[in-house]
């Protein structure tokens, strides 16, 4: 009997703290979604807010400050900002200069650092190991270092061009699309993650291939590089984005409109009285095809953030 | 194409003429060479002249009184940039504004990071739309967001309508990039919200190679939330965590896109940082001697700091 009470209150004190611990845990999954959309509007206000002011002018973007219109499109709701901007500066110009520099730069950048790594990775040769280490050291050093010695050192770059049929050499590098395309091809962040990519492909593959008569180059397009995609991918976005964004060095060796991309644009609307409309728009207008290219691609987007964390 | 000739003999067998196999190899093996220091010359070449040509440029020129452009050639002044360098009032205000900038935002920003990513690691329905909202920040660039940031920082601008909304009043804000006092933190706050969403997915990365029987089995022992974390998480993070603490300290020492766009180191240089100094001492005034002296006082800094970071989370086993 007085074992049976014992088990029977022990039961329902069991179910009981299990009921507690669901209700607990139910409660704890609300407050989980609460907490993190109270992170996601933290984070989402003021992209909102750019929008959303891009679209109306400027005073009743400061009107509707103190209310939650700010982050609605009601109101005045035009694109005269957007008209205002392409009036005001060049847009289409530092988009096309933009898309250019970092397309090419993209191509160049998977090409040259897939080469390299493949190279390093699937060949035997003598050197390939200070090779390695030389690329690998250069991972520590950030582009500010040397960025003041690198404009002085582009001035002194010699180019050849061709007037009149003739080839003659010209120097100085300065007010050129390739000074902002060049220097950022090779990159050893990018040949180090094709060359982890590249051993995971096995290498009895190149093996058979050689055996049929293939050439090294041959493998590398048509075996190695196939099979590369996801490696393509990350590379790709790494050196879109910084590209898209280079700001500091087009500040310094872009003196002129033609060459002038779309983050140093943003300058001009720093005259003596701010539009702010116009310059959401603008800040809007060069925002749009990054976010749209995340959105689309936010998989390979995240997973190559992700993976530029394996190097540590 | 000239590793497609160079193999042509390894195909082209023809009984009597061929080699001796070991001959046959050794010229295998030079062709293999060669189309190898081919294919690593491109990246070989430009990352010899766009990377380690600057970098020795930058202790070269740091010891001359070169100028971006000048009709004579860089002349040997000896340590005369550094005995300027150290006793420049504005570099020792923007060393320790940059120091203090560092030392805020490495654990706010790392420690917030590992927050979002224990937030975005549950296994709940919805959880990657947190993750895309909290990452978007950092596909926005960070001269576009020192815009936005600016504009809602003014002195009637968004913020303080957002400070006296939540207060009702009792806060009214301040104008937060024109006060000295406030402008380097505002700065801080601004940076950390831009790239906190870079380090989460890192450190998210970090969580998801950490084995799910560790927390099945801490789980079976009736470990709590908290101890779970302290003895199955923070241990299977070592790795991530040192290279989160370099690459952190390394971007915040190299601040430089905020201060340009949002206040111009001002005011009182009370946000001018190593980087910006030398920007404005190697483009602005065109002295690169002076440049890349603070470039190799920036460098040495960088470098110390990371080797100490490496040290400090070295493998103690």
């Amino acid at each position: 009997m007085a074992i049976s009470t014992v088990s029977r209150t022990d039961v329902r004190r069991a179910v009981s703290q299990a009921n507690r611990k669901r209700r607990g845990r139910r409660f704890g999954r609300a407050g989980g979604y609460a907490g993190r959309s109270v992170l996601a509007v933290f984070f989402l206000f003021p992209i909102v807010f750019m929008l959303v002011s891009s679209l109306k002018p400027d005073d009743q973007i400061f009107a509707d400050l103190s209310s939650p219109k700010a982050f609605l499109p009601i109101g005045h709701v035009s694109l005269d900002n957007y008209r205002k901007v392409f009036d005001t500066v060049p847009a289409w110009r530092f988009l096309a200069n933009s898309i250019a520099i970092s397309l090419v730069t993209v191509i160049l950048g998977v090409a040259v650092n897939s080469l390299a790594a493949f190279a390093i990775s699937r060949m035997r040769w003598r050197g390939r190991s200070i090779v390695l280490a030389a690329i690998i050291a250069t991972l520590v050093v950030p582009f500010e270092t040397f960025a003041l010695p690198l404009v002085w050192w582009v001035n002194k770059l010699p180019w050849l061009v061709i007037q009149g049929g003739v080839p003659r050499w010209t120097f100085g590098w300065l007010d050129t699309y390739r000074v902002q395309i060049i220097p950022f091809v090779a990159n050893a962040f990018s040949i180090y993650l094709y060359y982890s990519y590249f051993s995971t492909i096995p290498k009895e593959l190149d093996e058979a291939a050689r055996v049929d008569g293939a050439g090294w180059f041959r493998i590398y397009r048509s075996i190695v590089m196939p099979l590369a995609g996801p490696a393509t991918a990350t590379v790709a976005i790494l050196t879109f984005l910084p590209a898209w964004n280079q700001f500091l060095w087009p500040l310094m060796v872009v003196q002129t409109e033609n060459h002038r991309p779309v983050m140093v644009g943003l300058e001009y609307f720093f005259q003596l009285n701010v539009a702010w409309g116009p310059m959401m728009a603008y800040a809007t207008l060069i925002t749009i095809p990054v976010l749209a290219l995340f959105l689309s691609f936010q998989r390979a987007f995240i997973g190559s953030i992700a993976s530029s964390g394996v190097k540590g | 194409m000239t590793q497609q000739i160079a193999a042509a003999p390894l195909v082209r067998v023809e009984p009597e003429l061929e080699p001796p196999a070991s001959r046959r190899r050794h010229r295998a093996e030079k062709a293999e060479a060669r189309a190898a220091r081919t294919f690593v010359a491109p990246a070989a070449v430009l990352l010899t002249v766009f990377f380690f040509v600057p970098v020795v440029l930058c202790f070269a020129l740091a010891f001359t009184n070169a100028r971006l452009i000048s009709p004579h050639g860089p002349q040997f002044v000896g340590l005369d940039n550094f005995t300027r360098l150290f006793s420049d009032p504005l570099f020792g205000r923007s060393l320790r504004n940059t120091v203090l900038f560092s030392a805020v935002v490495v654990p706010l920003q790392s420690g917030f990071a590992l927050v979002l990513a224990l937030l975005i690691n549950a296994q709940i329905p919805g959880v990657n739309f947190f993750r895309t909202v909290y990452f978007l920040p950092v596909v926005t660039s960070i001269v576009v967001v020192s815009i936005l940031w600016t504009f809602m920082y003014q002195k009637d601008g968004l913020v303080n309508h957002l400070l006296q909304a939540a207060s009702f009043n009792a806060i009214q804000g301040a104008d937060w990039l024109n006060n000295p006092s406030t402008a380097m933190p505002a700065i801080i706050f601004m940076s950390i919200w831009q790239a906190v969403g870079f380090h989460m997915v890192i450190w998210l990365a970090g969580l998801q190679t950490i084995p799910g029987d560790l927390y099945e089995a801490a789980e079976l022992d009736g470990a709590t939330t908290w101890k779970r974390f302290r003895f199955v998480t923070w241990p299977g993070l070592r790795a991530t965590r040192t290279f989160i603490l370099v690459t952190i300290t390394i971007a915040a020492l190299s601040l430089f896109a905020q201060i340009k766009v949002m206040t111009n180191g001002g005011p009182l240089d009370s946000t001018s940082t190593v980087v910006f100094q030398a920007v404005r001492a190697g483009y602005e005034q065109q002295q690169t001697a002076y440049a890349s002296a603070i470039s190799l006082v920036f460098f040495v800094l960088v470098l110390m700091v990371s080797l100490v970071q490496r040290y400090l989370t070295r493998d103690k086993d």
